[in-house]
């Protein structure tokens, strides 16, 4: 049965490639339909099991960082592309991976999935380890309401045959329970550098929990301090932004949980060495000029993101578009406090002028706005010599990355 | 000239950037020179007499539980203020307590607040998307809803709006909202007054009127506004 729906699947792979579709979810469906229990056969035989990343911010670097730190120790880890973080897309990952006979070489599967998505993966396929990152307000218009998240989240968690990873300073995440709980947390000093979704709303400051956490982030300046069981670790690190350091301190905790003996400092040595993921964080030299290319999706990413990169040495865009991908809703803009940005040089994509409107309420000036994001990079890119960054949320920045690339500017 | 603002529960019932109505209110007193102070109220505060506005969002149920008790002990004031005509707008969550009861998918009723002519029943799927309505008093407005509640519309009720596009109070009368003398009930969320700037300087000419100030409002740029309101209008639902 295995080797006929690896045959189907990938001629349908072969054949939607062919046609130029890309691949991607069709020949998923075609398993799913014909051979339902294909993806958790071919998951069960991985000798360190499924590993799932969740949350709402920072699941694709942190996935990166997870599967790079695994690899360090020697594992062969199977992951699924962004873009492809649905039960389909890991399906369509397998059969590109797998070989006719049913081999499949690897030791370990680290998935990203979202909330939604994560749930229907357990009801199909093992999970032997879960990562939870956090819980923000991202795309109500999908989910409905942030409780609901987390209610995704907590099955995610209960179907985990192992042990969960839990982010111990978000209060929706540290509640959840599982058969076995490991968490991940900040010192006092820096939980209030990291809002949570309620503190962004009410401008509490809380302390840090007193649970205890197997990996905490003591302190963040040029360098990066970890506690980890007990013992200090400090190092530099390429990724950016505060946040993606705090992933890191789930990255570690979970790697640490799978594989409790391996060297500390090794682990640490490989993390410091790993780069952000496509799209965040990303420089490009555009006529002899740097641009950096920054994600925002929600308004505790973008707020953050503000904390880690607005200095006097750069010019800002800021694109946002309203696709589906994107959140049709864009209220969220309302709850990011933009005061410490200078001028805006440039607002584009399809929501432009509510970013210029949102910027006008906290006196912050722009200079122009273009809705279309060729013109508007065009006439931003080639304005100065000052190194550039561009806030855009997902599709404004794939469409920056394709523009970018597309002129031969890179 | 200085405005009194009433925020009801900012802390519970902020889902949505509903912030940016208040900030839209502050700045537009601001611009034109009049200062405002912004009350918050949260559960077991006690509400000033001399409130000029009242503002209050939407919360997740979870949070809706919490400040239940308290609507329920400020609503004689609230009911006071708002029978004075005292300019309201409330959202979502707000706007349905308001109303005369909500009822679960349960069938429990929980019981509102008896401002609005309103009743509201759980329905089973999430009205979701972009809204545009054509108003009496404002013109076309433009916002967003996210909401499961089905509202109708007693007997003392006026529609704030017709549905030009989205779902509104029920997806099936093509109404929106609810008004009743200057308090605006209303599933819009967007924020709904930044891009509907006649809104905001609606609540603020009435709460100017009240203090017995008739002075016309300052005209302002609003360029942006109605730029970023004709976008939102031409948005898919």
């Amino acid at each position: 049965m295995e080797k006929v729906s690896i045959l189907l699947g990938k001629t349908v792979q072969k054949i939607s490639r062919v046609r130029g579709n890309g691949g991607s979810a069709l020949p998923g469906l075609v398993i799913e339909r014909t051979n339902p229990n294909f993806i958790k056969k071919v998951l069960e035989k991985l000798p360190y099991g499924v590993v799932v990343i969740s949350g709402t911010n920072g699941k694709t670097t942190t996935t990166k960082m997870v599967t790079e730190l695994f690899e360090s120790q020697g594992l062969k880890v199977f992951t699924n592309e962004t873009g492809s973080n649905f039960v389909r897309g890991v399906i369509s990952a397998i059969l590109k991976k797998i070989k006719i006979s049913g081999k499949f070489n690897y030791d370990i599967a680290v998935l990203e999935l979202d909330e939604a998505h994560a749930v229907k993966f357990s009801e199909v396929a093992p999970i032997d380890y879960a990562l939870i990152l956090n819980v923000q307000r991202d795309q109500l218009d999908r989910f409905g309401e942030i409780d609901h998240t987390a209610a995704y989240l907590q099955k995610v968690a209960t179907a985990t045959r192992k042990t969960v990873v839990l982010n111990r300073e978000d209060p929706r995440v540290s509640k959840i329970t599982a058969k076995n709980t490991v968490f991940f947390g900040l010192s006092d000093a820096l939980v209030k550098k990291f809002p949570s979704d309620d503190d962004l709303l009410s401008h509490n400051k809380t302390k840090a929990s007193s649970k205890k956490a197997l990996v905490t982030l003591e302190k963040l300046g040029d360098k990066a301090s970890y506690s980890i069981d007990g013992n200090n670790y400090t190092t530099n690190l390429k990724v950016k932004g505060v946040y993606n350091a705090y992933n890191a301190a789930g990255a570690l905790a979970v790697v640490k949980t799978v594989l409790p003996d391996r060297n500390t400092d090794e682990l640490i040595q490989s993390l410091a060495n790993i780069e952000s993921a496509f799209g965040r964080g990303e420089v490009f030299t555009i006529n002899g000029c740097e641009v950096e290319l920054l994600l925002v999706k929600n308004p505790s990413a973008f707020q953050l993101s503000l904390a880690s990169f607005v200095d006097d040495k750069h010019e800002y865009m800021i694109a946002i578009n309203d696709a589906i991908a994107d959140g049709r809703d864009v209220s969220w803009l309302w709850n990011v406090d933009f005061h410490s940005l200078p001028i805006i040089k440039m607002c584009s994509g399809t929501r432009a002028t509510d970013m210029a409107l949102r910027l006008k309420y906290d006196d912050i000036k722009t200079a122009a706005c273009i809705e279309d994001l060729k013109q508007a990079v065009t006439k931003f890119t080639s304005s100065s010599k000052q190194p550039k960054r561009i806030f855009a949320t997902y599709t404004a920045m794939l469409e920056i990355r394709k523009i970018i690339s597309g002129k031969s500017l890179v | 000239m200085k405005l009194k603002i009433l925020h009801l529960y900012p802390n519970e019932m902020n889902l949505y950037g509903d912030h940016g109505n208040i900030l839209t209110l502050i700045k537009r007193c601001e611009w034109r020179g009049i200062k405002t102070e912004v009350i918050e109220h949260e559960p077991g505060d006690l509400i000033p007499d001399d409130i000029d506005i009242i503002f209050g969002g939407g919360g997740q149920d979870s949070n809706q539980n919490k400040i239940e008790n308290d609507l329920r002990k400020i609503a004689p004031k609230l009911k006071e203020l708002v029978e004075n005509d005292t300019p309201t707008l409330v959202i979502c969550g707000l706007y349905q307590l308001f109303g005369d009861f909500f009822e679960t998918s349960e069938s429990e009723i929980i019981q509102g607040i008896h401002i609005l002519d309103i009743t509201t029943k759980a329905g089973s799927n999430r009205l979701i998307g972009n809204v545009v309505i054509n108003t009496p008093e404002f013109g076309e407005v433009v916002g967003y809803e996210n909401h499961s509640g089905l509202t109708r519309l007693g007997k003392n009720s006026v529609a704030f709006g017709t549905i030009v596009k989205g779902y509104g109070n029920n997806g099936e009368d093509m109404t929106e909202g609810a008004k009743y003398r200057n308090c605006i009930g209303t599933y819009l969320h967007g924020p709904v007054l930044p891009k509907n700037p006649r809104i905001a300087d609606f609540l603020i000419k009435k709460a100017l009127e009240k203090q017995g100030k008739n002075t016309k409002l300052e005209h302002l740029n609003d360029a942006i506004e109605t730029r970023a309101h004709k976008v939102a209008a031409s948005r898919p639902q």
